[in-house]
């Protein structure tokens, strides 16, 4: 038996195109132009998930983006998983595969049932929080069972896009409103952007009754469509919904290219298209046609399947020839709620039944109620559906005389017998976008919804606005249009509006939660936000418990909450919580909605940032050596440097590093320090200005001289160091930790344009010109001699100066500093030049013993050397008299350079701060752990935490572990033993000592 | 995300090219050694926190990496103006002005 709800003709798909697909492993058939949900409903599926909390059965409700209930887990296989996509959003393709997000379980449906009385709103914070440590087990088995859909474990094969564009106009929304406002703005000549998130264009224009010009409302959206496809300033976005408006106009358009083809995105013409992409538009005007969304009627047992929305039933039979049942009772409070009922009999199936809220004077005059009363349909006037009967699908609607303003049935409970109910309470403008950004929506008494705030740039236009009548939303779709363009400098066009019959409408009556003969608390479950499980009588027990805030009902009840953001049943929850108050609407207020408005896969998300393109990638001049040679990397800030240099054997890290460090320490080494950050300073007041952001004196460095600086923040704590040469008497070349580069151009830039704009000086990045190869170890004037002009000898060219000269044949500049102790050359020659020079290198270096050594070694040897590295010694808290460096602090340069200030604060000076160390293990074997807490009484209690290992290495050179740290007063406790109690339960014990471990003359560099 | 006037480059860019670098108009004191203990905290540590208007200092760091001032409303996030380097905000001057001839004060809620 297939598609038993679908009809001969009409609507839109194509009888012709016979699509498969499977749904809960069930096979099925559908046709070209179907929703998933359509297709579920042609085939007389019922039940198509279990509810969140209770485990009950539900079936589809709506038509759009409001289906509470049809949420799905789609996806052929593992890779292609997407989790939360609602049926009713999903194009119907040959292969499609889907499952109920919460599939049928007996345990839990068994448990629902039976508990659902002791599961009231908070039951979960109420029962799980003690112990509190036992939470994160509780959770696991709640998410588990609550089921929220699950992210595949495999990489998806597809891939996405980002696009930045910029329009004048951006409307949001092809429904009526929409598409009018898009030829107002297009036929302006503005820069226009028309996105609609259905499969096509039209909104209730697909599905609706009226004529446009004599003709079918489709037939006008065709010729609208075909105008604006051939403007060229205007971009047509089908399948795209808004889903965040953010600060400024920026909205981020989520454009589903392929989701309709396949389940993999397949290739065409050769090449496979992405699978969505990601508009990041900025907007000078935003039109939001985002019309309203149908309001469901709360009564009794509502979440049966066969509950729908009346517009939805409309839906399903005008535009995809499905009449979702046999026997319709239709229960509503105004006018549109009739239209189910005459599509219903049009298509030659049962109307059981109009039950309309309001008494027979105040709805008759109503066009559609008088087109039902001459058909001949049954309407029972100042009723409702109260209750719905049956178990896994309606099979009857219990209909009673209903008192609005007193909350309470009148007389005898009839019994229908029926097998779909659709309710209609009215609609709720699509307001979600205009509250994104915080602006709070306003409730209109006069039609019965909230409406947009006013904002710059956004206007709102037909069902946001709630102006629902066919002609009224085309008038203002022109008008919103027309604003837009001339707010862009265009002149607003001539349009004809199509003719449209006016038609009588009655008011509608106010109602929102059905009154029952038993009380809220007792009537069967009236669900108010179907996905979330929230019921009426939840909400009530939450205003009695004290929840008054509707922001606090929310979270108390989860209404609202997840992928729904409160599309269906938000205005119902605040209309009981008004009620339980006796408040207003108006002043119970509504919470905010947040992007998205919709889900948006992560992929969209992520576009083509992912893997290697997920960070930009920095590699040096040599890199190609490197990974050549097998190098290990890490990652410092964005760059790649070489870690170690493990040699094919096999050799372990610790191998490794031992080697480079002893190859250093007896023979020479190299090592690739490219990424050094480095500024170009140029200007009469170079001197002047380092002297005002260093620590230390620059006013005499003479030309052919380097200096080692300090740089403070203003609060005196150290923040970045580095070598500054003087390459000329108006021009320095500053040095800065890799990963400090980039904000130290700017801190230079930010003192210069701020408080010294006087000052004659000019910054230039210039870190990826030069390649800086750094040549260290014993051997190192030997090796170098071999390649240069320059003349080495120790007397002539001493440490901390530089040469200029020829290195391999090529123009360098050479350093003679060091960061390992040993004698060492610094040859920085441009990025170009530096694989020749390394190679060369090499070359010589072979009979010298020559290692390559990464960072991991220059750690051991600068921390051996007591050097430290700002960002691990330091941490913002530090200044350069905790690190025991008075030697690099200028106290009387004639400026109050950055940072001197704060050092005489009675905070800076106080005795027990935290000092840089060294920290020798007791137990030589032992290599102390990076971050371990140290305390000076290990039984006392509570204990105190006197500071923490901030480097510690194994040294082959000393053959023993060793550690720097920061101790409180550690400089006046030299020989004290200090405790590191660690995680394990074992105490570590070592010996403060100075934080030089190695040559502490400095001997060795000054051979 | 912020759509930015650079006063220098006079062109609106997207928040992504710029820094935020806090409250605008800080004046380090002048002679800091003759500032108290509680001056050179002040200067260092303390921030207005304004809800409504506020004025920040920005840095065009992916365009001309010129510093300049933001006039901005901390619960509308719209800015009102943007003026380089050394300049005092136009816009407050009219408030102030404007106040003085009796106008009524823009609400610091308001979202224009």
């Amino acid at each position: 038996m297939t598609q038993t709800n679908r009809l001969n003709k009409g609507g839109r798909i194509d009888r012709q195109r016979i699509l498969n697909f499977t749904f809960n492993g069930q096979r099925y058939e559908g046709h070209a132009g179907d929703t998933l949900a359509s297709a579920l409903l042609a085939n007389g599926v019922n039940v198509v998930n279990r509810s969140f909390k209770y485990s009950r059965p539900r079936g589809i409700v709506a038509a759009g983006a409001e289906e509470p209930n049809a949420v799905m887990q789609m996806g052929a296989t593992e890779a292609t998983q997407i989790p939360n996509v609602r049926a009713t959003q999903q194009a119907l393709f040959e292969g499609l595969c889907a499952r109920s997000t919460n599939p049928h379980s007996e345990l839990l449906s068994t448990l629902g049932n039976l508990f659902a009385p002791l599961i009231p709103p908070g039951f979960y914070y109420k029962t799980f929080m003690q112990p509190a440590s036992m939470w994160m087990t509780y959770e696991k088995v709640i998410r588990k069972a609550a089921g929220l859909g699950r992210s595949p474990r495999e990489s998806d094969p597809d891939h996405y896009e980002h696009i930045k564009r910029h329009c004048d106009v951006l409307v949001i929304g092809a429904g009526a409103a929409g598409l009018a406002a898009a030829l107002a703005a297009g036929r302006s000549g503005a820069r226009v952007i028309l996105c609609d998130e259905q499969e096509e264009p039209g909104g209730s224009l697909l599905d609706s009754r009226e004529l446009l010009d004599g003709r079918p409302a489709s037939a006008w959206v065709e010729s609208v469509m075909a105008e604006l496809a051939n403007m060229e300033e205007v971009l047509l976005l089908p399948r795209t919904t808004a889903n965040g408006l953010h600060d400024h106009n920026f909205i981020t358009l989520y454009e589903r290219r392929a989701e309709h083809l396949g389940d993999l995105v397949p290739e065409i013409d050769g090449r496979k298209p992405a699978r969505a992409c990601l508009h990041h538009v900025r907007a000078g005007q935003i039109v939001l046609a985002t019309g309203a969304h149908e309001r469901p009627l709360v009564y009794a047992s509502n979440d049966l399947p066969g509950n729908m929305l009346a517009g939805a039933v409309s839906t399903y039979i005008r535009r995809y020839g499905v009449v979702p049942g046999k026997r319709l009772v239709v229960s509503t409070c105004h006018d549109d709620g009739y239209r189910a009922a005459l599509d219903w009999a049009e298509a030659g199936h049962q109307v059981v039944a109009i039950v309309d809220a309001r008494k027979h004077n105040d709805a008759a005059t109503g066009h559609w109620v008088r087109l039902a009363a001459k058909q001949g349909l049954q309407i029972i006037y100042g009723s409702a559906v109260i209750e719905a009967k049956g178990k896994n699908r309606v099979t009857g609607a219990r209909v009673a005389e209903i008192d609005i303003p007193e909350f309470q049935t009148r007389g005898s409970v009839t019994d229908l017998a029926c097998d779909t109910i659709a309710s209609s309470g009215g609609y709720n403008p699509v307001v979600h976008l205009a509250s994104h950004t915080g602006a709070r929506p306003v409730w209109r008494d006069d039609i019965m919804g909230f409406v947009p705030t006013k904002m710059t740039g956004l206007i709102p236009t037909g069902g946001a606005t709630g102006i629902y009548a066919l002609a009224d939303v085309l008038k203002s779709g022109i008008e919103a249009g027309s604003e837009a363009a001339l707010a862009c400098g265009r002149q607003s066009p001539e349009i004809d509006l199509p003719e449209v019959d006016r038609i009588e409408i009655a008011q509608a009556a106010p109602l929102f939660q059905v009154p029952h003969p038993k009380t809220t608390l007792r009537a069967p479950k009236q669900f108010v936000d179907l996905q979330n499980d929230v019921t009426a009588a939840a909400i009530e027990l939450a205003t009695r418990e004290g929840f008054e805030s509707i922001e606090h009902v929310k979270r108390y009840t989860a209404m609202g909450f997840g992928t729904d953001q409160g599309k269906l049943g938000n205005i119902n929850g605040m209309a009981v919580v008004a009620r339980c108050l006796k408040k207003s609407i108006a002043e119970t207020g509504t919470t905010v909605f947040r992007p998205n408005y919709t889900p948006v896969a992560f992929g969209a998300i992520a576009g083509p940032h992912r893997r290697e393109l997920f960070d930009p990638e920095r590699y040096t001049a040599l890199h190609a050596w490197h990974v050549d040679r097998g190098a290990a990397f890490e990652d410092v800030g964005q760059w790649k440097r070489p870690w170690y240099y493990p040699q094919s054997t096999g050799e372990s890290m610790h191998d490794a590093v031992a080697r480079e460090c002893r190859a250093v320490r007896e023979k020479v080494g190299v090592l690739d320090a490219s990424t050094l950050g480095k500024i170009d300073i140029q200007g009469k007041d170079v001197r002047e200005f380092l002297g005002r952001i260093y620590t230390n004196k620059w006013e005499k460095l003479p030309v052919g001289k380097a200096r080692y600086g300090l740089m403070c923040k203003d609060d005196g704590m150290v923040m970045d160091d580095g070598v500054t040469t003087c390459l000329g008497d108006n021009h320095f070349l500053m040095t800065t930790t890799t990963g400090g580069a980039a904000g130290v151009l700017e801190w230079l830039e930010l003192w210069h344009q701020t408080e010294w704009p006087e000052l004659d000086v000019s910054f230039t990045s210039v870190t990826d010109h030069w390649a800086t190869l750094m040549v260290t170890g014993p051997e190192a004037r030997h090796l170098l001699a071999e390649m240069t002009d320059i003349d080495l000898d120790r007397d002539t060219f001493k440490f901390m100066e530089w040469r200029e000269g020829d290195v391999a044949g090529v123009p360098a500049r050479v350093y003679r500093i060091s960061f390992t102790g040993e004698l060492s050359y610094e040859i920085n020659v441009q990025a170009h030049y530096a694989m020749h020079v390394w190679k060369k290198l090499f070359e010589h270096g072979d009979k010298y013993g020559l290692t390559p050594y990464g960072t991991e070694t220059m750690h051991v040897l600068r921390a051996e050397k007591g050097f430290i590295i700002v960002g691990q010694e330091t941490d913002g808290s530090v200044t350069p008299e905790d690190l025991g460096m008075q030697w690099c602090v200028g106290y009387d340069k004639p400026f109050s350079w950055i940072g001197k200030r704060a050092l005489t604060r009675p905070d800076t000076r106080r005795e027990d701060r935290k000092q840089m160390v060294g920290l020798k293990p007791v137990d030589q074997t032992v290599v102390l752990q990076e971050g371990a807490q140290i305390v000076f009484e290990p039984k006392a209690s509570p204990i105190a935490m006197v500071g923490h290992v901030t480097s510690s290495y194994y040294s082959p050179t000393l053959g023993h572990g060793f550690a720097l740290a920061v101790v409180k007063g550690g400089q006046k406790r030299m020989g004290e033993r200090v405790y590191l109690p660690m995680a394990d339960g074992v105490t570590q014990v070592a010996e403060i000592v100075s934080p030089i471990f190695y040559d502490p003359k400095g001997e060795r560099q000054n051979v | 995300m912020f759509y930015i006037h650079c006063p220098y480059c006079n062109e609106r860019r997207s928040e992504e090219e710029f820094h935020a670098k806090g409250q605008a108009h800080l004046m380090r004191p002048a002679n800091p050694e003759e500032a108290s203990d509680r001056e050179w905290g002040d200067y260092l540590f303390f921030r207005d926190n304004p809800r409504g208007l506020h004025q920040e200092m920005w840095v065009h760091a992916a365009g001309c990496r010129k510093f300049f001032n933001i006039l901005r409303n901390t619960v509308s996030y719209e800015i009102l103006e943007t003026y380089p380097m050394g300049e005092q905000s136009s816009v407050l001057a009219e408030m102030t002005a404007g106040r003085e001839r009796g106008e009524p004060r823009r609400a610091a809620g308001a979202v224009a």
